[in-house]
């Protein structure tokens, strides 16, 4: 029987839309143009014209939130195609090479997890400087080893069922097996660690640029908003709440959506969970 | 039992071997000259010199890490460029700070955490289950560092009961001090407490369905019994390897949320040596990090195996 998706992937699904029918839709128009100061009318509040007011610069914050949102999305993207395109070749080989891969493969995963991805980042920019390619640099690594791990997991699984020892003995190579066997019967495990990763990859994107080390003005990052933001609470405290909930609500879509996901995948999960 | 202990203390030692090795080597990576980046073009030849001689670059890099390592060892991180002042002096200044900050939080986190995780579970299916299972889901998704912006909104800003930054000192006594935590502590807390809830009431119903659980309640013991005192005990343990895992988190969120705050921190003395590219302070105070994490979990993993054989056997 088939199984239908739970309403979480659904929900999940509709906010990751949106989020993305912004990013993509900033690359077209925008209620104003983003790089637009208008020092008179800095710090407005939501109403008129600009429906979420105006930042310290007088820009549409609007306008910033959906640019924001492509930037965001760039770099999380970039960060879990670096750790997807690392890590998983790296734990399908650990689960093909046995013992001495999978030794490899864990003492690598300590080492990444004794840096947490934002201390890894600050560590590469403090000798390369702040940007968003170091930022998924480090971000990317971390990735890699979650990944791997994750990837490698799965994949022992797979190998020791019936089907990868018949094709052994019909004389399939390692390599083969895995592309043909086991690569496929990881990729469902390896999707919902994906959208995991993307959805901390867009809090350590935005703690990052939060703190100057991440994307770089004049390029407009939620983080960056929420850091510019802090210094007016007293006078405009409601450019505080957007970028953060525009963060919140994509980390929100993509951890349903990855728990939808599992749970599909995998109907034992669907007792701990929330859906 | 010993024999696990044992492993896991030589792979303790290997990852923080190898994660020295990573912060040294990362910082060769520095294009051109460090004592350049670190002094700007703008320096004098003599002082470029002198902190080229301190740095060590005048011997091969072998022989640098070598020296960095025996230093580490007796507790010597190197002189900060900046505050011409011991790494190490400066790191327990700021530990004052960060450590009470990060127990705090954790000990916030695990007080909200195992009641509503209990609270879920003793509700299962019911509103009050949904309930923490929404803040759970919810509490996740928002980054410690918004949460702290608001509640200085909140807290600091429209009701003035806490301060929105800063730190007193503990010398203008324990609560002045406490007061300045409060808020850095619960906007660690609430997504701790979001992950620590769920995987709270996880492991109490993955418990819940152990024989024991049906002895007990088959010879009569009450629900709430049965929760308290045969389910609870055993379901700590997952929580408690959780929270070794969420560590990390944790010290990467502290390095954030001290900055929101301006708590002069282990994090904030992290950014500010950015800023004014001490790389020696970021040397130090990166591979002290590094290495409590790897040495946390270690003993969590250990303190796991102690109380309960089954992942020691397993192993």
């Amino acid at each position: 029987m088939r199984r239908r998706l739970p309403w979480s992937f659904w929900l999940g699904l509709a906010l990751v839309g949106l989020l993305l029918a912004v990013a993509l839709l900033s690359l077209l128009w925008t209620p104003f143009p983003v790089g637009q100061v208008r020092v008179v009318a800095r710090l407005r509040p939501p109403g008129g014209a600009n429906w979420l007011g105006t930042d310290h610069f007088g820009r549409d914050v609007l306008s910033l939130l959906m640019v924001g949102a492509r930037n965001s999305l760039a770099v999380a993207a970039a960060a879990v195609g670096l750790g997807a395109a690392l890590g998983v070749p790296l734990g399908l080989a650990a689960a093909a090479l046995g013992r001495w891969g999978d030794e490899l493969v864990a003492r690598l995963g300590d080492l990444v997890f004794a840096f947490p991805a934002v201390l890894s980042a600050i560590l590469l920019t403090a000798v390369l400087g702040a940007g968003a390619v170091n930022v998924v640099l480090a971000l990317g690594l971390f990735n890699a080893a979650v990944l791997a791990r994750v990837t490698r997991g799965a994949a022992l699984a797979v190998w020791r069922r019936e089907f990868v020892r018949a094709a052994l003995a019909l004389g399939r190579g390692p390599l083969s097996v895995t592309l043909v066997h086991v690569l496929p019967n990881v990729l469902g495990v390896v999707v919902v660690q994906t959208t995991v990763l993307f959805a901390v990859a867009i809090v350590n994107e935005a703690a990052l640029s939060y703190l100057g080390l991440g994307v770089q003005p004049p390029n407009p990052s939620w983080g960056k908003m929420l850091g510019d933001a802090q210094t007016h609470l007293f006078t405009a405290p409601l450019q505080a709440v957007f970028p953060g909930l525009a963060i919140a609500l994509s980390v929100l879509g993509l951890t349903l959506l990855g728990d939808g996901l599992r749970d599909w995948l995998d109907p034992r999960h669907r007792s701990s969970g929330l859906l | 039992m010993l024999a696990f202990a044992l492993r896991r203390s030589l792979t303790l030692a290997l990852t923080a071997w190898l994660a020295t090795i990573v912060v040294f080597a990362v910082l060769e990576l520095v294009p051109g000259d460090p004592a350049l980046l670190m002094l700007g073009v703008n320096a004098q030849a003599d002082t470029l010199a002198a902190l080229r001689a301190q740095m060590g670059l005048d011997h091969p890099p072998v022989e640098r890490y070598l020296r960095w390592v025996g230093g580490l060892l007796r507790g010597d991180l190197g002189v900060s460029l900046t505050y011409a002042r011991p790494v190490a002096d400066l790191v327990a200044e700021r530990l004052v700070v960060t450590l009470p900050l990060a127990l705090l939080s954790l000990a916030l986190s695990t007080a909200a955490a195992i009641p509503l995780g209990l609270l879920a579970v003793a509700r299962r299916g019911r509103g009050g289950d949904w309930a923490v299972l929404g803040f759970a889901q919810i509490g996740v998704a928002l980054p410690s560092f918004w949460i702290a912006i608001l509640l200085i909104l909140v807290f600091s800003v429209t009701l003035g009961w806490f301060p929105a930054g800063g730190f007193p000192g503990w010398e203008a006594g324990a609560l002045p001090a406490l007061r300045a935590l409060t808020l850095p502590a619960l906007a660690l807390a609430i997504p701790e407490a979001a992950i620590l809830a769920r995987v709270t009431r996880t492991a109490i119903l993955d418990t819940l369905g152990e024989d024991h659980i049906r002895t007990a309640r088959a010879k009569g013991v009450s629900r709430t019994a049965v929760l308290l005192r045969h389910a609870l005990p055993n379901a700590l343990l997952p929580v408690a390897t959780v929270l070794g895992l969420q560590l990390s988190f944790l010290v990467a969120g502290a390095v954030v949320v001290e900055n929101v705050f301006t708590l002069p921190g282990l994090g904030r003395l992290l950014y500010q040596a950015i800023g004014q590219r001490d790389l020696i302070v970021v040397q130090g105070v990166v591979v002290l990090l590094a290495v409590f994490v790897v040495l946390v979990n270690a003993l969590v993993d250990i303190a796991c195996a102690a109380a309960d054989p089954r992942p020691k056997a397993a192993s």
